[in-house]
């Protein structure tokens, strides 16, 4: 690892300052960017330890929406009495990331900051249209995820809470990688009612993506023979040595009719 | 050189580190606690588990650095002086290791599942809970048995 400069700020203004200088890079639970640096895959000149700001791993109901902080950990929220009963998708999805001492350390907000396209958190916050707060401003999930590894957040913008909108029903099916237990594919349907939302990570080479014809049928009808003769089109399907593009496609279609299942319809 | 002041093992430590120095090599290289070991180091076998603040983490995954205030128990810690550990003992009993390399990981693991899951584990539940680590000789068989043991074993008021 190259060396750097390590900054442990008290408070989200200090670290946005910190942030705001070149090659700096914000450290929450650390399980991408250690790696990353340790392989010298990146290398930074500073590090802005977001561990020593109370307060911002907090998990709370409000009203028709689930509110957790974006350093609240993966095993936090996999756990979480409110999580589990406000939004049991969500708790499940966490419950399935990593092995259980990434999961002790890995955090929301550093997961959907990174925006991995196989990540699973992206899923969730498309997934349910989740708007994301940073100490700047309020970004839906829609125009959040920009591209592999690209995100809408600019420098010196850190972000403090993911706000999840409570569906009706929901559910996250994942096919993971046998060895890293990343994504292949996994998708996460949410039925609102008025609106069903189908968001499918692992598959796409800009990352999550929404999957609007399903949406539409789903729409009509929430059950799982509504994604009867759905095909999901290979252009832009990621294709790699774990899985081809048209193998990932059909897995699309596998994971959202066992997710609408899972869910109820 | 940034200093980390933590608890290791019940004794307060202060180490001078590497911003980049690593919570593994803060323990193994300044503290000599050589139990925690680095198999892969890249986050994947579990060799270097540790708690922190009464989580089981992968120390090759965490800077010394972030280490700061924190209480940290590594293998070497859950012994009571000669007498071993419930999990050590059962471990031992049931030949959960042979080359035993990965085995401090396995320990850390497992004690921290006992303290997650409860003392009556049945295989799946403990096969799940490894995913974390790897053993290259066993073929996991015994590990699970003695987990299943070791975990029984706690429940008559071992600490950790």
């Amino acid at each position: 690892m190259h060396t750097f400069a390590y900054h442990r700020p008290a408070n989200t203004r200090q670290a946005a300052a910190l942030l705001a200088k070149k090659e700096t890079k914000a450290l929450a639970g650390g399980q991408t960017l250690l790696p990353a640096l340790k392989l010298r895959l990146t290398s930074v000149d500073n590090v802005v330890d977001l561990g020593g700001i109370k307060g911002l791993d907090a998990i709370q109901a409000k009203g028709r929406n689930l509110v957790v902080g974006a350093m609240a950990r993966h095993a936090q929220v996999a756990t979480s009495p409110v999580v589990k009963k406000a939004l049991p998708a969500l708790a499940a999805l966490a419950e399935q990331i990593g092995d259980p001492h990434v999961r002790n350390a890995g955090t929301l907000g550093g997961s959907i900051a990174n925006n991995d396209p196989s990540a699973d958190y992206p899923a969730a916050c498309l997934g349910l249209g989740a708007t994301i707060v940073t100490n700047k401003r309020k970004i839906p999930a829609d125009r959040f995820f920009k591209g592999l590894f690209e995100t809408a957040l600019g420098r010196g913008e850190i972000i403090l809470q993911v706000v999840f909108p409570l569906p009706k029903c929901a559910a996250y099916m994942k096919f993971p990688n046998p060895a890293s237990r990343f994504a292949l594919v996994g998708v996460f349907v949410a039925d609102f009612g008025k609106e069903v939302r189908v968001a499918v990570t692992g598959a796409g080479e800009d990352g999550v993506f929404r999957a609007k014809d399903m949406e539409a049928a789903l729409k009509k009808k929430f059950t799982a023979a509504s994604l009867d003769g759905i095909k999901v089109p290979t252009r832009g399907i990621m294709s790699d040595i774990h899985a081809d593009a048209a193998y990932r496609a059909h897995l699309v279609g596998v994971m959202a009719k066992r997710a609408v299942a899972a869910a109820g319809g | 050189m940034p200093t980390v002041t933590m608890t290791v093992n019940g004794r307060n430590v202060s180490v001078d580190v590497e911003p980049h120095t690593l919570l593994v090599q803060a323990l193994r290289e300044k503290l000599r606690l050589t139990g925690t070991h680095v198999g892969c180091d890249t986050s994947q076998c579990g060799a270097c588990v540790v708690h922190v603040n009464g989580r089981a983490i992968k120390s090759c995954t965490m800077l010394a650095v972030q280490a700061q205030g924190a209480d940290v128990i590594t293998i070497e810690g859950l012994a009571n002086g000669s007498k071993l550990h419930p999990m050590q003992e059962a471990f031992r009993d049931n030949h959960g290791l042979q080359c035993g390399f990965c085995t401090p990981g396995m320990i850390m693991s497992a004690v921290d599942i006992v303290k997650r899951k409860g003392n009556d584990l049945d295989e799946h539940t403990i096969r799940e809970e490894l995913e974390g680590n790897l053993c290259r000789c066993t073929g996991y068989h015994n590990i699970v048995k003695a987990i299943a043991a070791g975990a029984k074993a706690m429940k008559s008021g071992a600490r950790a």
